[in-house]
């Protein structure tokens, strides 16, 4: 098939940066997407231009490298899949697409299609983790989980950090992303200590990251490639107020002996 | 080669040594500087781990983020010998199976050690609140998983790998939280600084700015994972190279067993030449699925049509004790056999059929999904069919290397104070890994050794101070420059990618599943021309102060075609056939592989001698006193 292809390129984050159109023949239905792309890079490097500038790495659709807009949706046409997983037979013959980044203050764009992700391992440091210095663990079976709370924590793990929630979200929220991580540690025994607390600080990390309200859009659901649910936003609204009722600063500890 | 195995009987070891070493004072720890390459299980953990304990760490990774590393695409599992299942498991059973699953060619000492700490990684990763699957009673589920007779494989759905890693990522986004780890993400290690004979810092450059830095410490660690890209179609992320690992190589670190590959048998087959990566489909699948081909040569009949009768089972047929879960290395040259027949399925005639039809029918499709559904899934998103009608097409693909960095007992290579740990080093696995095995070394190494033999080798060796103005820093550095501006000044007529799928196609044709003398020394000669080509006529565009991405993989490519040449010459020089290493010359009549004890129960460690000599074989006799070698038999 042949495409024609719109795709934003900028060179630098300071750079303005431009939509520009270029057309691909032979484009095989079994290609996935970033292979179509790297068909065109070739092409552009013969030519002597510079190639297409996006992340990826897994191609897999587990490491959440990979990530930009197509035709205005994160990751492009086929739910519940990430760009890398996306193949041609999704397209038809002489379809034109466009192609854009991530679009949020807290994603700034470093070039062509990729952004900088880094607010979203600030706000897993904010409290996203359970402390448990190596070597202080229990033996695994003494911790008991029942299967449905394993298994509801599992899906919510399941969260790949790629961004496409933020880009979905017209306030650029970042809601999704963050109690994906409040309700898989939360739902878990070994998650209660800190549940509370958890929720406060990574609250409060998205919003100095400058990542948007949730005001219930749900756009970032429908576009989230390992289909994480609102209700954890729910579960992080009821953590996050628990703990504002609940939460104390930490005493100072030291003494004699 | 000293390998600093420590005497006493095997249960011991591992106690007894970390009773002698060194510790440092808790109050010193702050005070030395290390550095850790890499952020997978084996780099995150150990940051973590380092951190935790008080010392000064800085941590690199090329990806955005160190969520991100190769070890999140990890589906199938991890091993550890609790025996939760009371189905006759133990530590010495996992050692037992590890060293012979490796086909005689790992330390002993190391794979007990191994299978000892393999119960504390899943304490471990469950007080961090990975998810693993659970029975309906809150106790932890077991597999069993590629090979194994007992189910000792603990699993988070297919998604094993993603699970383990967040669990140390979150556990190091922690300690960068409270400012004991300096992260850079987006950072490439570009070279190793040695002075006075010990690994003291490395050169980096920032991929989004281009900027080339020093970095001076008391220890480096590389955590920098596989290098099964040498072969350019892999189950590896599009990034993983060997860099670091070869950068060390060049400044004095053995390279161990380069020529150890393993191919996995069950991936998804190549479907045209712009295929860029190849996808596994996981091992799990064998436990339910069963693999045939038809048995009349080149029957190109829709699966469907092919009766019972006419369809050769031939891993249940060949192997009836093990059936469909013969290892890898035996799996993957079984479908080789039937695709050379002529027996192979699929348009390229590379493939052969992992069918579910019996499971389905046996469990019911909804016992299927709820263990395999995801894998499903992805299978029909890529190929456009669904595994629940047709059965899925599989072929073997490079997926890790067992070889690597030499290192000795404590994880330190021959270059004192560097450090290499999880599949960027050789240790372990010997000939070939056993499934669900590379999570388990990787987590043991980061959690809970190198936190000792680290701390034992900064106080047993006092280091003078250095700063970044030391000439030796100073001129890596400048080499690091020279080597940037020469390949963007090369300006030649071919791309990156067209160097590294020649090199790729080589790789496989020849250094493949089977090998032999005359390939490997044709290949060998080959790689080094299409090296002296790539320095004269590869094309790298754009800048070196910027985010390149060209440059980037130029770098990578570069270092493959190097490391290819070595691994068709270690390959070369073993005269035998052993787990992964198929020699043609070297098998028994029925085509199993044949090991030469007498000759071969060596690791090799290759020493570099510079670009224009030979590299220097050294060899690590390893002695089996409590496996005692035999044929490997999954009959
Ligand atoms: C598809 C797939 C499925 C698998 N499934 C299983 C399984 O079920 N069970 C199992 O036990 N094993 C499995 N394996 C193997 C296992 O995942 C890997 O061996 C293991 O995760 C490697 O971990 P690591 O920490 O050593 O390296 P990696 O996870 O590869 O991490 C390497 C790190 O080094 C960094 N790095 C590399 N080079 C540089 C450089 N020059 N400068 C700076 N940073 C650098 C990278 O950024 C990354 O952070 C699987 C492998 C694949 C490919
Ligand atoms: S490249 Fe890893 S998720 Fe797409």
């Amino acid at each position: 098939m042949r495409l024609t292809l719109n795709i934003w390129r900028q060179k630098s984050p300071v750079d303005k940066g431009r939509m520009v159109p270029y057309t691909l023949d032979n484009v095989s239905e079994h290609m996935s997407f970033l292979e179509m792309l790297d068909v065109l890079n070739e092409q552009l490097i013969t030519k002597g231009e510079e190639p297409i500038a996006f992340d990826h790495d897994c191609r897999e659709g587990i490491c959440g490298s990979c990530g930009f807009v197509i035709n205005g949706v994160a990751h492009g046409p086929r739910r519940g899949t990430t760009v890398c997983q996306l193949h041609m037979r999704s397209f038809n013959d002489n379809d034109e697409l466009f192609l854009e980044p991530w679009r949020a203050a807290a994603f700034p764009v470093l070039k062509d299609l990729i952004v900088n992700r880094s607010s979203f391992d600030r706000i897993i440091g904010a409290g996203g983790y359970i402390s448990a210095p190596t070597g202080s663990a229990p033996d695994g079976n003494a911790i008991l989980v029942p299967k449905p709370e394993s298994d509801m924590a599992m899906s919510a793990a399941g969260c790949i950090g790629c961004g496409a929630c933020v880009a979905a979200c017209p306030n650029a929220s970042a809601a999704l992303f963050t109690s994906a991580k409040i309700a898989h540690l939360g739902l878990l025994p070994q998650g209660q200590p800190e549940r509370h607390s958890r929720a406060l600080h990574m609250v409060a990390q998205a919003h100095e990251e400058g990542f948007g309200n949730c005001t219930n859009i749900g756009e970032c659901e429908a576009v989230c490639p390992k289909g994480i649910q609102l209700e954890n936003i729910a579960r992080m609204n009821r953590d996050f107020l628990t703990g504002a009722v609940l939460y104390r600063d930490p005493q100072a500890e030291a003494g004699a002996g | 080669m000293n390998s600093r195995t420590p005497p006493g009987p095997i249960e011991k070891r591992w106690e007894n040594t970390k009773f002698e070493m060194k510790l440092v004072n808790p109050a010193n720890k702050r005070k030395y500087n290390i550095l850790v390459v890499g952020s997978g299980l084996a780099g995150g953990s150990a940051a973590a781990t380092l951190a935790e304990l008080g010392y000064n760490v800085k941590c690199f990774c090329f990806q955005d983020s160190p969520r991100r590393a190769h070890s999140i695409a990890a589906q199938g599992g991890i091993n550890a010998a609790k025996n939760y299942q009371n189905d006759g498991d133990s530590i010495y059973r996992l050692f037992y199976d590890t060293v012979k699953g490796g086909d005689f060619r790992a330390r002993e000492s190391n794979v007990y050690r191994l299978a000892q700490i393999s119960v504390n990684i899943i304490d471990q990763a469950v007080a961090q609140g990975v998810p693993f699957a659970r029975e309906y009673g809150g106790t932890l589920a077991n597999r069993s998983f590629g090979g194994a007779q007992v189910s000792r494989t603990f699993y988070a759905r297919g998604q094993t790998g993603q699970q383990l890693l967040l669990g140390a990522y979150q556990a190091l986004e922690r300690q960068i939280d409270a400012g004991r780890v300096k992260m850079y993400p987006r950072t490439e290690m570009l070279d190793l600084i040695v002075i006075d004979g010990k690994a003291r810092g490395i050169v980096t450059r920032n991929l989004v700015t281009g900027q080339i830095d020093i970095h001076i410490a008391d220890a480096v660690i590389l955590a920098t994972g596989g290098y099964g890209n040498v072969f350019y179609l892999s189950t590896n992320a599009k990034g993983s190279n060997v860099t670091a690992g070869w950068r060390a190589y060049k400044r004095g670190a053995f390279f161990g067993n380069p020529c150890f590959t393993q191919i996995h048998p069950t991936c998804i087959p190549v479907s045209g030449d712009y295929q860029s990566k190849l996808t596994l489909m996981s091992e799990s699948l064998r436990n339910d699925g069963r693999i045939w081909v038809p048995k009349k040569q080149g029957d190109t009949r829709k699966p469907q049509q092919i009766a019972e009768t006419e369809r050769d089972y031939y891993l249940e047929r060949i192997y009836p004790s093990f059936g469909n879960l013969v290892p890898r290395d035996v799996a993957s040259r079984a479908a080789k056999r039937m695709c050379d027949e002529g027996r192979g399925v699929g348009p390229t005639g590379l493939g052969v059929y992992l069918d579910f039809g019996a499971a389905i029918e046996r469990l019911g499709k909804q016992s299927i999904t709820e263990r395999y559904g995801n894998l499903f899934e992805m299978y029909e998103r890529i190929t456009g069919e669904s595994p629940y009608e047709v059965p899925m097409r599989i072929f073997p693909a490079v997926h890790y290397t067992m070889g690597g960095v030499w290192v000795d007992y404590h994880l330190m290579s021959t270059v004192p104070g560097l450090f290499v740990l999880g599949e960027a080093n050789f240790s372990d696995h010997g000939a070939n890994r056993l499934g669900a095995s590379a999570l388990m070394q990787g987590l043991a190494d980061g959690y809970f050794v190198i936190p000792y033999t680290l701390g034992n080798y900064l106080a047993s060796n006092p280091l003078e101070k250095i700063t970044e103005a030391h000439p030796a820093a100073q001129a890596a550095k400048v080499e690091v420059d020279n080597r940037v501006k020469k390949l963007l000044s090369i300006n030649g007529n071919r791309t990156v990618d067209s160097f590294h799928r020649e090199l790729g196609k080589l790789m496989w044709d020849h250094c493949g599943m089977a090998r032999n003398a005359k390939d490997l020394l044709d290949a060998a000669a080959k790689i080094r021309d299409l090296n002296a080509e790539f320095w004269q006529n590869v094309n790298v565009l754009g800048d070196a102060e910027d985010l390149n991405q060209s440059l980037e993989k130029a770098g990578r490519v570069a270092d493959f075609l190097e490391l290819g040449e070595l691994m068709c010459i270690d390959a070369a020089d073993r005269n035998e056939s052993c787990g992964g290493h198929f020699r043609e010359e070297h098998q028994t009549p029925e085509g199993e592989a044949l090991r030469d004890d007498q000759h071969y129960a060596y690791a090799a460690a290759w020493e570099y001698k510079g670009d224009d000599h030979p590299a220097k074989l050294h060899k690590e006799q390893l002695y089996f006193e409590y496996v005692k070698p035999s044929q490997r038999s999954y009959k």
